[in-house]
């Protein structure tokens, strides 16, 4: 296997699993993390105490559940999701979700406690107050943008569990890794292994740019 | 003259404890109100109940005449305009600091601009507009912060002890632009000092609050030569002369 055909279809398979469950992490995580931040609520803290617990969830136990529910006779398998990207996709929302989550609680905490009565009082709505809270921890929240965006893009056991490693199908960077491991095929797994360390880096390069010029401004 | 606000027995609890008891206050339109006393004995928590920025409260307050629980909070909200202790500005140039209250409200951008830069100019800061706030000394800061708050012309002006931190000659200076500016503009503001000095050159009617209860209203010069009670009394002592 070399760089043809197959290798770019695994890496843009990659690629779109991870961002797209970047994507939905984020859509996710930003509102429950801001809650967090920012509520005063019965339960928050032992919400908090859960997300922060998710933020370092095993992927393989994260892989285990969800494949025990997409599984033909699992509450979900009416689905048919199993091995499928979409299948990946679940279990690495449920992996970077809460990642996302906790860094969004901890970006908002870091800011002055009287910034959001500072804006409510010179007539910000609600919507408004979060907007430039948000704005004002653009910084963290990249960084937790790059966190969930690693933890998934990195990840081989979810991946492998519930996508099942199919050629064509669900097969991804990590989990074509782990194949080509196991078959001796070094050369191949190291190229793949240097494929997967450069879209991270070239992932990561882009948003640390976007990260340091809005610092500098 | 009828009052802009008016508490009525107001009792904010925190984890169980009473932190404040108000039995009555008035704040009469076109007048500075100061709350003076010890930090800690209850002025902050004042102002954030008036200003509708604490959780739960008992008791009424009215503003223009309406309970506060009758009023959406939001439109409340958007008729007064508060400065903090710490000027808090935002990671953006001085003008969009200035100009943030006028665009919550969603006013056209020619207007924002011609007050923004009317309001630059009162205080001073003209000079700064395109610069970045964070990176303004302590008292540029402030100046921003006042601006920030008067740009909105609110009908009651809030100021937490707006000059902390300041080296004397600075603070001086701000309060006397301070004083000319809530005269010129008949601006009713009540300001939160622990220092009666401060009280006195900016409020017409000074209110103590010590331990959590409001204990005398008055002129400074009332106060300071028939104190109601041994606490403000105390508290008197403890002011330099």
């Amino acid at each position: 296997m070399v760089l043809d055909t197959e290798v770019l279809q695994i890496t843009l398979l990659s690629l779109r699993i991870s961002a797209t469950a970047t994507a939905i992490s984020l859509l996710l995580g930003l509102p429950l993390g801001t809650l967090l931040g920012l509520g005063n609520f019965r339960g928050r803290s032992f919400l908090l105490s859960l997300v922060n617990t998710g933020m370092g969830l095993p992927p393989v136990v994260v892989g285990l559940v969800v494949a025990m529910s997409l599984w033909r006779s699992g509450f979900l398998g009416d689905l048919r999701l199993i091995y499928t990207p979409t299948a990946i996709v679940i279990a690495q929302v449920i992996i970077a979700f809460p990642v996302a989550a906790g860094l969004t609680t901890a970006s908002l905490q870091a800011l002055d406690p009287r910034l959001p009565q500072q804006l409510l009082g010179l007539g910000a709505s609600r919507i408004q107050m979060i907007w430039l809270l948000w704005r004002e921890a653009r910084l963290p929240l990249l960084a937790a943008l790059m966190a969930a965006f690693g933890s998934v893009i990195s990840e081989v056991g979810a991946s492998m569990m519930v996508g099942g490693n199919i050629r064509h199908q669900t097969r991804v960077l990590t989990t074509a890794i782990v194949l080509e491991t196991g078959k001796g095929e070094f050369e191949i797994a190291i190229g793949l292994a240097v494929l997967l360390l450069l879209i991270t880096f070239l992932v990561n390069l882009a948003l640390t740019r976007i990260q340091q010029r809005s610092a500098r401004r | 003259m009828k009052a802009l606000m008016e508490v009525r027995h107001l009792k904010v609890r925190r984890s169980g404890a009473q932190v404040l008891h108000v039995d009555s206050l008035e704040v009469r339109p076109g007048e500075v109100l100061a709350l003076v006393g010890p930090n800690g004995g209850g002025k902050t928590t004042l102002l954030l109940a008036l200003a509708q920025l604490l959780g739960q409260q008992q008791g009424d307050i009215l503003f223009a005449g309406r309970p506060l629980r009758e009023w959406d909070k939001l439109e409340y909200r958007r008729r007064i305009s508060i400065v903090f202790q710490n000027p808090m500005l935002l990671d953006m140039s001085v003008a969009d600091n200035v100009a943030l209250g006028l665009r919550f409200r969603g006013l056209p951008p020619d207007d924002v601009k011609r007050r923004v830069d009317k309001w630059l100019h009162r205080l001073e800061i003209g000079a700064l507009a395109g610069r970045r706030a964070v990176e303004l000394s302590g008292g540029e800061a402030q100046r921003v912060s006042l601006a920030r708050a008067f740009v909105l012309e609110p009908e009651l002006l809030f100021l937490d002890e707006p000059f902390p931190g300041l080296d004397p000659p600075a603070r001086a200076r701000l309060l006397d632009d301070l004083a000319g500016l809530l005269a010129e503009d008949h601006c009713t503001a009540i300001l939160v000092t622990h220092n009666l000095k401060e009280a006195a050159q900016l409020a017409d009617r000074v209110a103590v609050i010590v331990g959590g209860r409001l204990r005398q209203v008055g002129s400074p010069r009332q106060i300071k030569a028939h104190p109601a009670d041994r606490e403000v009394a105390a508290f008197l002592r403890t002011m330099p002369r």
